[in-house]
């Protein structure tokens, strides 16, 4: 976000500041600081997927893990190095808490991290959670020394579970994986922006910027998109705007928005009108 | 020779080949006896066997045997 900021015209002053201090966050023992996390998930090519990624600033991008196949062996792994962006493997694909701590530990070994990105689904047509085998993978990889960043649903009762289980950072759905229909619960986000410890991170769902905006103004600490991006008509104009939208969440939330009202309220004085019927 | 099976893949090695000869054949990459690569990268693949990881220190221990099934894995796009 800085290397944005310091773009900016000097008139800009104050956003600049205030933008420049959105710090970075810690997840457990990691230090996360683009609130842009990525996936990879979508793109058609790897050169666009890169466009996408450095136009995004992101310094965190998630991979899945998967069985190795020399005919399509041209490496996201080596593309985010060679970027310097971390890595964040996934369990994506699993159903249950055996299969998703396989896959963490496949994934720490072959990409040298701790952190996890924890996702198992209750069935393939809605992607949507399983949270009972979520909970129980987040205590077992917890314990195993993982740092899980752990994709669930909305419900705030289920998101303190999650963190009181080991969760380093809790990342609640706005809509079913790859809909783009937004936040449908905005209420519940912002309770559980409100209530968690551990940073929350608005996972799945998210179809454009000002999508991202919200999540951040909610309170949200970071926001991550795939699909959004790599499946957009541009990705890499996309990646430059969930950036901007992460970016302009985050200063209005730290700026305060004003109450709402039911009536309305005018901005200019009412006093020293000129009225046309007083001079006839 | 003798013949193991990586990701249902059939791959022939010698008698005492461990899995570091395994894996260095696979992904067609020379290796160290601690399974890096020998031209400083990372590797990034993980093996297991029957359901459990074999670290990478592991793998110059492990002589495989005849008819082992192997899962390699990398990362892919994904999430």
């Amino acid at each position: 976000m800085e290397q944005s900021t310091q773009t900016m015209a000097p008139d800009h002053g104050s956003a600049t500041g205030a933008a420049a201090e959105m710090s970075p966050i810690r997840v457990g023992d990691y230090e996360l600081t683009s609130r842009l996390i990525m996936g990879t998930g979508g793109a058609t090519d790897l050169a666009s997927l890169e466009k996408a990624l450095v136009a995004s600033g992101t310094t965190l991008t998630t991979v899945a893990v998967r069985r190795y196949d020399p005919s399509t062996s041209t490496s996201v792994f080596a593309l985010l190095e060679r970027l310097g962006i971390d890595v964040l493997p996934n369990t994506a694909g699993c159903f249950t808490a055996r299969d998703a701590v396989l896959t963490a530990n496949l994934a720490r070994e072959a990409l040298e991290t701790n952190l996890v990105k924890v996702e198992v689904v209750a069935d393939e047509d809605t992607l949507l959670p399983d949270v009972v085998e979520t909970l129980r993978v987040t205590e077992t990889l917890a314990d195993q020394g993982f740092t899980p960043m752990v994709y669930t649903t909305d419900d705030p009762g289920v998101a303190i579970r999650l963190e009181n289980a080991g969760a380093a950072a809790v990342m609640p759905l706005g809509s079913p994986i790859g809909t783009g229909l937004g936040i449908l619960n905005p209420y519940n986000i912002e309770l559980i922006a409100n209530r968690a410890t551990v940073p929350v991170v608005v996972d799945a769902g998210i179809g454009t910027a000002s999508e991202a905006a919200q999540a951040m103004e909610l309170g949200c600490d970071a926001v991550l998109v795939a699909s959004a991006v790599t499946r957009a008509r541009d990705p890499r104009s996309m990646g430059l705007a969930m950036r901007r939208g992460v970016e302009a969440g985050y200063l209005a939330r730290a700026a305060g928005r004003i109450p709402r009202r039911t009536e309305a309220l005018a901005s200019s004085p009412s006093q020293g009108r000129v009225r046309a019927e007083d001079r006839i | 020779m003798k013949t193991v099976k990586v990701n249902e893949q059939q791959v022939s090695v010698h008698d005492r080949a461990t899995l570091v000869d395994v894996v260095g054949k696979v992904l067609d990459r020379d290796l160290e006896p601690d399974g890096r690569p020998t031209d400083g990268g990372r590797l990034g693949v993980a093996v297991s066997i029957d359901g459990q990881v074999v670290p990478r220190t592991a793998w110059q221990e492990r002589v495989v045997d005849d008819g082992t099934e192997i899962d390699l894995v990398t990362a892919v796009q994904g999430g």
